[in-house]
């Protein structure tokens, strides 16, 4: 493994032996070796060996903060969009509101976003979001960009210091959903800014000392 | 339905120069639609294929949902224009027929167990053919679902292999050579056609069909032969997707 960057796997690709590892996120296990079941990146986190998906969609994982987007509302509850497989559900018990039965059409109607958290993920994968918590509400203005929901951890960086520097530099207002929806606010310019500084991260997303390549992108382009 | 044209020679070289255990130039590119979650474009010869995955998403109609495991569902298309003759467009007969093979071949491969009552669609359209089709439809299905980050047990491939050349006397077969991946004419005038599709890291069968009249050891002579053209096409298949997400991991320096 060289040391500029990061080892890509394929699925059904050897990647280390039971006696050294144990299995972990995106491997399967045959005959005493370890396989990628997933196109990623190899990762060894002693004693676990993991493969991180480059692609995919999101899986759901309890107690996530996501941007979800309305695509029905119900009499008693709303069918919400959080780009994994399934639509979530969220029910008038969930919101921080008073809503009459039948009238769900007056808080959320199709087509808004909300930021919310994964209530439960139950084995059939259904899926239940809430926005009873703090700074759970509804989007209004600012924009929303999609990338991949495997690099949503790359875009908030080592203890958020990604992050930091991408509204440092550009004071936008932003707020990335595990299920990799991003949504900026701010002036124009500046969104416009993050925006790229985000592909860039996307793109490059496995390369090393990419936090200090994303400062000084931002630092040449800002103002 | 007699061909004047030797299919091969006695030096077991074919009507397009190749040797009998030589495949057609293949060419595999991943990632090329962009709207698809993962999609692969093939070129097996005179085959033009393209791939495009969807999913996993949630199954519809709702009664096809199975609360355990995912579905997959394959469509194998040609398009019109694919053949010499204009094909009548939609599915037909054969076209459902490979659908659904194909389904089941993927079906085994694919980690179904990670999305209950979800579908996953492959889209396999066949933009130009020459024999040979599924096996190219489903190797660059194969592709595209690793290029979709579906997570799967290995990358499926497949590669036919079939007998030409053999002496008709009154019905009576004789002779005839087992050859690889058989082309336009030796499909269409050939005595058999042995498609399968494997998982090439454990060699399981997926696929196997097979078209015409082989003896015992003619069988087992065409498996071997084919299952030696998949590991080959797996290769290929692999160099497409490390060439693919390498220059997303290149960073220039």
């Amino acid at each position: 493994m060289s040391k500029s960057t990061r080892e890509i796997v394929i699925p059904g690709q050897l990647v280390g032996d039971l006696k050294d590892f144990k299995p972990g996120r995106g491997t399967i296990v045959e005959n005493e070796k370890i396989y990628s079941n997933v196109l990623g990146i190899r990762y060894e986190s002693p004693p676990y060996i993991n493969v991180v998906p480059l692609k995919g969609r999101y899986d759901a994982v309890m107690g996530d903060l996501v941007i979800g987007i309305v695509e029905e509302a119900m009499s008693s509850s709303w069918l919400v969009d959080i780009n994994a497989p399934y639509p979530a559900l969220l029910h008038v018990n969930e919101v921080p509101w008073d809503v009459e039965f039948g009238e769900t059409e007056k808080f959320l109607n199709t087509g808004d976003s909300i930021m919310a958290k994964v209530l439960q993920v139950n084995i059939e994968k259904k899926l239940q979001i809430t926005l009873k918590d703090r700074n759970l509400y509804k989007i209004r203005g600012g924009h929303i960009i999609n990338v991949e929901p495997s690099k949503v951890p790359r875009i908030i960086g080592k203890k958020g210091s990604m992050i930091g520097i991408l509204k440092k530099y550009t004071r936008c207002r932003i707020f990335v959903g595990q299920n990799g929806r991003i949504w900026i606010d701010g002036e124009d310019k500046n969104v416009a800014l993050a925006q790229q500084a985000i592909h860039k991260i996307e793109e490059e997303s496995i390369s090393f000392g990419l936090t200090n390549k994303i400062e000084e992108f931002l630092a040449s382009h800002g103002q | 339905m007699k061909s004047d044209k030797k299919l091969i020679d006695e030096n077991g070289k074919r009507l397009d120069g190749r040797g009998p255990d030589q495949l057609r130039n293949i060419k595999i590119e991943a990632g090329v639609l962009h709207r698809a979650d993962g999609s692969c474009y093939l070129e097996w010869g005179g085959n033009k294929v393209i791939a495009a995955v969807y999913g996993p998403r949630e199954a519809i109609p709702k009664h096809t949902q199975n609360p355990l495991k995912a579905i997959v569902k394959a469509r194998y298309n040609m398009a019109a224009f694919s053949v010499d003759d204009r094909k009548r467009p939609g599915p037909d007969r054969r076209s459902q027929e490979i659908s659904k093979v194909t389904s089941e071949a993927l079906e085994k491969i694919v980690l179904t167990d990670q999305f209950p009552r979800a579908a996953i669609d492959v889209n396999i359209e066949v933009l130009d053919a020459e024999a040979g089709t599924r096996c190219a439809g489903l190797t660059a299905a194969g592709v595209a679902l690793a290029d979709a980050g579906i997570p799967m047990r290995d990358i499926p491939v497949a590669c036919a292999a079939g007998k030409i050349g053999a002496e008709n006397n009154d019905g009576m077969f004789s002779g005839g050579f087992v050859v690889l991946d058989l082309g336009k004419e030796e499909d269409n005038f050939g005595n058999a056609d042995l498609p399968i599709a494997i998982a090439p890291r454990t060699n399981d069968i997926i696929l196997l069909q097979m078209d015409g009249h082989l003896t015992f050891d003619e069988f087992e002579h065409a498996l071997d032969l084919a299952m030696k053209g998949c590991q080959e096409i797996s290769k290929l298949q692999k160099e497409a997707l490390l060439r693919r997400y390498k220059s997303d991991v290149e960073v220039e320096e």
